[in-house]
């Protein structure tokens, strides 16, 4: 791990004995569980805090939250584009799936993320593989860079519009779970690319 | 029955339908497709929809039922494994040199790759 920094116990939590019992991760557990039961109960609701804290308690993980916020306004735009783009992509797959005749040629893009955020890097990831043309096939931590396989791009100019769509991504993820510091320095690095692009072709 | 209830039966019609015409195209993908990374494709976009739209299509015909709960978390976790199976599997693939370089017109991995062998200063 390359990149220690953060608090040692996460915030909402409480030490039991030498294990640290994680309350958001408590709480996510019980609504899985609530949900699965289909009631909400008070038996139901009971039985769920007991496993969950036995969960917790058994297998416990390593704190990974350094920095996750909610913005309940970037997450609508999140979530609105990612239901817009889940279909536009849907339709390009079917589209390339029933173009008999021609088989599609792909390209692998590199694209440099702006984040430092693991929880950006990893939401980003999931995210770029179910909307736009692309699949990751490989992460580069060090350099928060994604590799995707983009399908049907067959010219720099698609790629160049593949990288865009990701950075697009990157940008509304950092918007809607990124942390104040996060979306400032997402914001100086695109100024500083727009800067060069006027320039040079990255 | 009410018209209100009428439209939504319809609205699950459709639903269902979509769901299952785009399951069809992500199998239709699967077999035409060349190689196992056009193929995640096909996994993880035409199948996510389908299904989220096939358990849209349940939930409103179940709608004033709780069990729906259980549709949203089936929706949940394939949005969120999907991506990291077909991440697994492209990068098992690429590592393992069973990708396609013919198919591929660019292919900034590999050049990251030949890069990295050549000084290994980085990981």
């Amino acid at each position: 791990m390359s990149r220690p920094d953060g608090p040692q116990r996460p915030p909402l939590s409480f030490a039991v004995g030498r294990r640290v019992i994680q309350l958001p991760l408590v709480a996510s557990l019980l609504v899985v569980w609530v949900l699965l039961y289909g009631e909400l109960s008070p038996a139901v609701v009971a039985s769920g805090l007991a496993v969950a804290v036995a969960i917790v308690w058994v297998f416990p993980l390593p704190a990974v939250d350094t920095g996750l916020r909610l913005r309940p306004y970037g997450l609508l735009v999140f979530a609105a584009h990612f239901a817009v783009d889940l279909v536009a992509a849907s339709a390009r797959v079917v589209r390339t799936a029933f173009a008999f005749g021609r088989t599609p040629r792909s390209s692998v893009i590199a694209v440099p993320l702006r984040t430092e955020s693991d929880v950006l890097l990893t939401g980003t990831a999931i995210t770029v593989s179910v909307i736009p043309g692309s699949v990751i096939v490989e992460v580069r931590y060090a350099t928060s860079t994604l590799f995707v396989h983009a399908l049907d791009v067959q010219d720099r100019d698609a790629a160049d519009a593949a990288r865009r769509d990701v950075l697009r991504v990157e940008e509304r993820v950092t918007k809607a779970f990124g942390t104040r510091a996060d979306i400032r320095r997402l914001e100086e690095k695109a100024a500083l690319e727009h800067a060069l692009d006027d320039g040079e072709v990255l | 029955m009410s018209t209100m209830e009428t439209v939504l039966e319809w609205v699950a019609l459709g639903c269902l339908l979509g769901g299952a015409l785009l399951s069809f195209a992500a199998g239709v993908g699967l077999v035409r497709f060349p190689d196992l990374l056009s193929r995640l494709h096909t996994a993880a976009k035409p199948q996510i929809l389908g299904l989220i739209l096939i358990l849209i299509g349940i939930g409103l015909r179940l709608a004033p039922d709780p069990q729906v709960g259980i549709l949203l978390l089936v929706a949940l976790f394939q949005l969120l494994t999907v991506p990291v199976a077909a991440h697994i599997a492209g990068r098992v693939t690429y590592r393992t040199s069973r990708v396609r370089r013919d198919l591929l017109v660019i292919d900034e991995l590999r050049d990251q790759l030949d890069e990295d062998k050549a000084g290994p200063e980085q990981r």
